[in-house]
């Protein structure tokens, strides 16, 4: 068994595989984080049969949490599986933060948090933030500090799918990208690496300054939402809030009461950059 | 004379519940089974005018109504139906006398 090992953010990983070209991406695309020597969670590519490690290879993915009916995906999207296996852990067992499927981006040590349902645009319209003065700090993740309230990083592979795989290609000309996955249960994905500030700022937490609810494919527009309706969707769009109890009510009610929001509809990045920029002005 | 009249209810008590009203409704984290309900006035009022006695339905209207300006003989009955669902709920419990 092969193994790789890497911190993002606050979590630390191992990831064990019957195959070293999975890990061997891993190393590079992951060059630049920390190597922790205690992991968190460790996760393993195995072959679900021992004839299909060697006949088209098939990567199940198991780990200290698994999905039961989870599909094994080809060796050539070995890459996907490890990433989807790295944010099941999170999804599963993380415990120390309020845990929001967002994205979020940092200015002036406050972030700004983005969440919606998969194809809203808030993978792409962070990673695109982050080469446009934003610093980059997550596209998967958001960890909400139990005490603090404050946004910790999570920086790790920005996954884009589909037509965000051109966008940011042409907008990050000297952005590092995975191999192109075509056909995935997601559609094409391709992986980019973080910009470089946001690897070496990923233990530095941010203050929420606002929440977008974007959605991608309507004339732009933008609404207020109310602390009630954030509180719902918010707890729709978290993992672990059931469980955290107590500490998850007051650390949800807390960003519910001190957080704007507002859901914004666009059409490309140029509308949805604009209005971004204007409800940063206005609420900030 | 209605159905609900007779029955006793009692609120949760107020150190096992968190209250935090938002814009339009009120979230209630219950201590005991971890749940948040979200709930739409009157309920807060009315667990919240309860305070630790057992009380029916006219009771709870009679005391909201000395709170609020309404009629509390003709709430009798919208009471005792937010006082059964906040009984399902588990909020309050339902005391036969």
């Amino acid at each position: 068994m092969h193994e790789f090992r890497v911190q993002v953010g606050p979590a630390a990983f191992r990831i064990g595989s019957q195959w070293k070209r999975p890990l061997d991406q891993l190393a590079e695309f992951y060059r630049d984080y920390p190597v922790p020597e205690i992991p968190d969670y460790s996760v393993r590519l195995e072959s679900v049969s021992l004839l299909r490690r060697f006949i088209r290879p098939s990567v199940a993915i198991n780990g200290d949490y698994m999905l039961p009916d989870a599909a094994p995906l080809p060796l050539a999207q070995g890459l996907l599986a490890a990433e989807m296996a790295m944010n099941l852990q999170m999804a599963l067992g993380w415990r120390r933060h309020l845990l929001l499927h967002a994205s979020a981006v940092e200015k002036d040590g406050r972030a700004l948090i983005m969440t919606g349902q998969s194809g809203s645009g808030k993978s792409t319209l962070a990673a695109m933030l982050g080469h446009r003065g934003w610093r980059f700090m997550g596209d998967e993740f958001v960890l909400v500090d139990l005490d603090s309230g404050d946004a910790v990083p999570f920086p790790r592979l920005i996954s884009l799918k589909n037509e965000a795989i051109g966008a940011m290609m042409a907008t990050a000309l000297d952005g590092r990208f995975g191999p192109l996955m075509p056909e995935t249960p997601k559609g094409d994905i391709r992986h980019m690496v973080p910009p470089a500030d946001a690897i070496a700022a990923m233990s530095r937490p941010a203050r929420p300054a606002l929440l977008l609810f974007p959605s991608f494919g309507f004339d732009a527009a933008f609404r207020e939402v109310g602390p009630s309706e954030v509180f719902m969707r918010l707890t729709q769009a978290s993992t672990n809030y059931v469980a955290l109890g107590e500490k998850g009510f007051s650390t949800l009610t807390r960003f519910v009461q001190t957080v704007p929001a507002r859901a914004i509809d666009y059409r490309d990045g140029i509308e949805a950059e604009a209005l971004v920029n204007q409800l940063w002005a206005e609420c900030v | 004379m209605t159905a609900s009249q007779g029955i006793k209810y009692k609120a949760e008590p107020a150190d096992q519940i968190l209250v935090t009203p938002l814009d339009s409704l009120t979230l209630v984290y219950q201590r005991r089974s971890g749940i948040t309900h979200i709930v739409a006035e009157p309920a807060p009022e009315i667990l919240a005018a309860m305070g630790t006695d057992a009380m029916t339905a006219d009771e709870v209207a009679q005391r909201l109504a000395a709170q609020f300006d309404f009629d509390g003989t003709q709430a009798a009955d919208i009471i005792a139906a937010r006082l059964n669902e906040l009984a399902d709920l588990g909020l309050v419990e339902r005391c036969h006398a």
